[in-house]
């Protein structure tokens, strides 16, 4: 009754495609109209923690090696740690602003997951290709949640996060294991298992 | 007519300006996202299973990319673009 894990992939591209489109309308009406109603303050937090919190069960269910299990946990532990950062903050628990530091760490911890338990180049199949990608967009991508931590209120920051998000739904929409681009790429890679 | 009004009046103009391309933008969000989710699915409709559900498990039934991104689109102006609407044009 499991789903396969191609189906988990597109379920977490759902939510980075929502999670990016809750910080692009942060983004452009400003941090005071968002946080008018005191729901939306704690909206995309929240959902970055529970995407945390849901990683698990992938760990757990999907992960067939050691490296791959490592990864999933990693980004479980990294995603609750910058949602709850955030969740204290909106609140007012954390006052430190070096707790803003959660979210670029998460970022660059997430991309080195994604490179580091990739162990095949970039065109060995697809999900190497993506692994690769993924990796690399979390690492770069680093470099707005970075800036937000220290410009809080710069939008270009904001939006640079939320299109981060988005770039990496995209890339998990994308991941099949049978596909006519970058299906299976090496003759090493194995059957395709669908 | 006051000085006072004329000055109002050339500051507010281009914050309304501004105000109103932040209203068009939330209001275009979600459903850019639920067109792109139904052009997807017209460019490959092999990614839609409901198109050829033969022999198909739940999941395939279930998660099916283009349709999830309609749906986030629909949700995400539903219930949180137009509330936040409302409170732009507060302001």
């Amino acid at each position: 009754m499991l789903p396969p894990a191609e189906h988990v992939h597109w379920m977490f591209a759902t939510g980075f495609l929502l999670l990016g489109l809750f910080l692009l309308a942060e983004a452009i009406v400003g941090e005071e109209v968002w946080r008018r109603r005191p729901w939306r303050a704690y909206l995309w937090p929240s959902f970055v923690f529970l995407m945390g919190v849901l990683m698990w069960p992938v760990m757990t269910f999907f992960t067939n090696s050691t490296i791959h299990m490592i990864a999933h946990g990693a980004w479980a532990q990294v995603m609750m740690l910058a949602g709850a950062a955030e969740l204290g903050l909106v609140r007012g628990k954390l006052r430190s602003p070096l707790w803003r530091f959660a979210m670029p760490f998460a970022f660059l911890v997430s991309g080195v997951a994604f490179l580091v338990h990739e162990q095949n180049p970039w065109f060995f199949q697809r999900s190497s290709f993506l692994h690769h990608r993924l990796g690399w967009t979390m690492v770069v991508g680093a470099a707005f949640p970075l800036a937000r931590a220290l410009r809080p209120r710069w939008a270009l920051a904001n939006a640079g996060i939320a299109l981060v998000f988005l770039v990496l739904a995209v890339a998990l929409f994308g991941d099949r294991d049978l596909a006519p681009v970058f299906g299976h790429l090496s003759p090493l890679a194995g059957e395709p298992h669908r | 007519m006051s000085t006072h009004t004329a000055i109002q009046d050339v500051a507010s103009h281009p914050r309304a300006e501004i105000s109103s391309w932040r209203h068009r933008l939330i209001a275009l969000l979600g459903p850019l996202a639920a067109l792109a989710g139904v052009v997807w699915a017209i460019v490959q409709p092999y990614r839609v299973t409901l198109l050829h559900p033969h022999g198909e498990g739940f999941w395939w039934l279930f998660v099916e990319p283009p349709l999830l991104v309609v749906v986030a689109g629909a949700l995400f102006h539903l219930l949180v673009a137009r509330p936040l609407l409302d409170d732009l044009e507060e302001t």
